[in-house]
């Protein structure tokens, strides 16, 4: 395996693009997110999403954020050659409900709110609520693993260039 | 943001290697072993250990409660002591201005005015608490991964040297290449196109 230091910088673009092609493929594939877990009903783009433009100009950065943001916005940023670099998802499950932000160069997921646990109030309680709350974690690291995992496939394949990025620069185009 | 935090943030690693059997026992013994000093280092501007989830202000692994289910659950705690600017540019100065009176010279020498502030920085480095900050780390043994809630670089960073000193274990941050290389499940002509890709402009 490639250094971790260097493998992090060369290829910090890919999580940009994963975060593309995830809203795109939201809007355009309702079926995606229930290829990964199927108990999931729901899913959609959230209260907030950063777009970055790094063109020669120097670094440009869109933020949309509000309970019910227009991405209209963001849509336009892609026109300008930007790439989403983070992006704030909701999902749901039965009448549970998540939500979490993504971040695209790390991957890493801050703002997680998972359904509530059980209340704790004795010791065997918070086994049991801990137990409860790694599996809501494990959800949606699940659901995101998945979603990667899905796009690497594609990204890496010749359907990319023939088929994905036709879709996408027409919906861009949109 | 702890783990049961209504909110939180997670940094997600795949540790490589293989812990010594029993599993249990050797994470046991590498727990107490590197668990936050109780003794504290009056000097030391930083101490970093384990201590159990339950009672992180009692840093003592007296039993197995780090076990929960199919889960290993513990926290690291970083104990940083910080002298506030302020305070020590008031010591810094009185110390000089009595100096000068002392030496009756009109002005203190570069390193004279270096040495007055690294004693001053260490008597009240000796007179300050340090601040506990805990960090909630899930490991699952069966997934060879680890949840730890926090996204703070320096964490992060300590979090890796002392798993590595604690257990023997490499922590690999999954980012997206190391997500793509080591949880995708890609073969290894897969992995050969990874490694190969390069950015794609998404307009034309």
């Amino acid at each position: 395996m490639l250094d971790v230091a260097v493998s992090y910088n060369r290829y910090r673009f890919l999580g940009r693009e994963f975060l593309t092609w995830l809203w795109y493929s939201l809007e355009t594939d309702p079926k995606l997110a229930v290829s990964v877990d199927p108990a999931i009903e729901e899913i959609a783009v959230a209260n907030r999403m950063v777009l970055e433009n790094r063109g020669p100009a120097g670094l440009e950065t869109v933020t949309i954020k509000g309970d019910d943001p227009g991405l209209e916005e963001g849509q336009t940023a892609l026109q300008k050659g930007a790439l989403v670099s983070e992006l704030s998802l909701t999902f749901t499950s039965g009448d549970q409900r998540w939500r979490f932000t993504l971040k695209g160069e790390s991957l890493h997921i801050t703002g997680l709110k998972v359904p509530d646990t059980g209340p704790v109030e004795t010791e065997a309680d918070l086994d049991g609520a801990l137990l409860e709350k790694a599996a809501l974690v494990e959800r949606a690291v699940h659901l995101i693993e998945g979603l990667f995992s899905r796009f690497i496939r594609i990204r890496i394949s010749e359907s990319w260039q023939t088929e994905v990025l036709v879709g996408i620069r027409k919906w861009i185009g949109n | 943001m702890g783990l049961m935090s209504t909110s939180v943030s997670v940094s997600r690693f795949r540790v490589e290697g293989k812990l010594e059997a029993p599993e249990i026992e050797t994470v046991a013994k590498g727990l107490k072993e590197n668990a936050l000093s109780e003794i504290e280092d009056a000097a030391a501007e930083k101490t970093v250990g384990w201590t159990p989830f339950r009672s992180p202000y009692r840093p003592l692994f007296e039993d197995r409660s780090f076990v929960v289910g199919e889960y290993l659950v513990f926290s690291l705690r970083i104990d940083r002591k910080s002298i506030p600017s302020k305070v020590l540019k008031k010591e810094f100065s009185e110390v000089s201005a009595r100096r000068l009176a002392e030496s009756g010279r009109p002005y203190l020498s570069r390193s004279e005015k270096k040495m007055i502030r690294e004693e001053v920085a260490h008597r009240l480095i000796l007179r300050i608490p340090a601040t506990p900050n805990l960090y909630d780390l899930v490991w699952s043994l069966d997934r060879q991964s680890v949840w730890f809630f926090s996204t703070l670089k320096s964490a992060n960073e300590e979090l890796e040297t002392l798993f590595a000193k604690s257990f023997r274990l490499t922590l690999v941050r999954l980012f997206p290449f190391t997500m793509a290389d080591l949880t995708a499940g890609l073969s290894d002509k897969e992995r050969d196109l990874l490694e190969r890709i390069t950015p794609t402009p998404f307009t034309p």
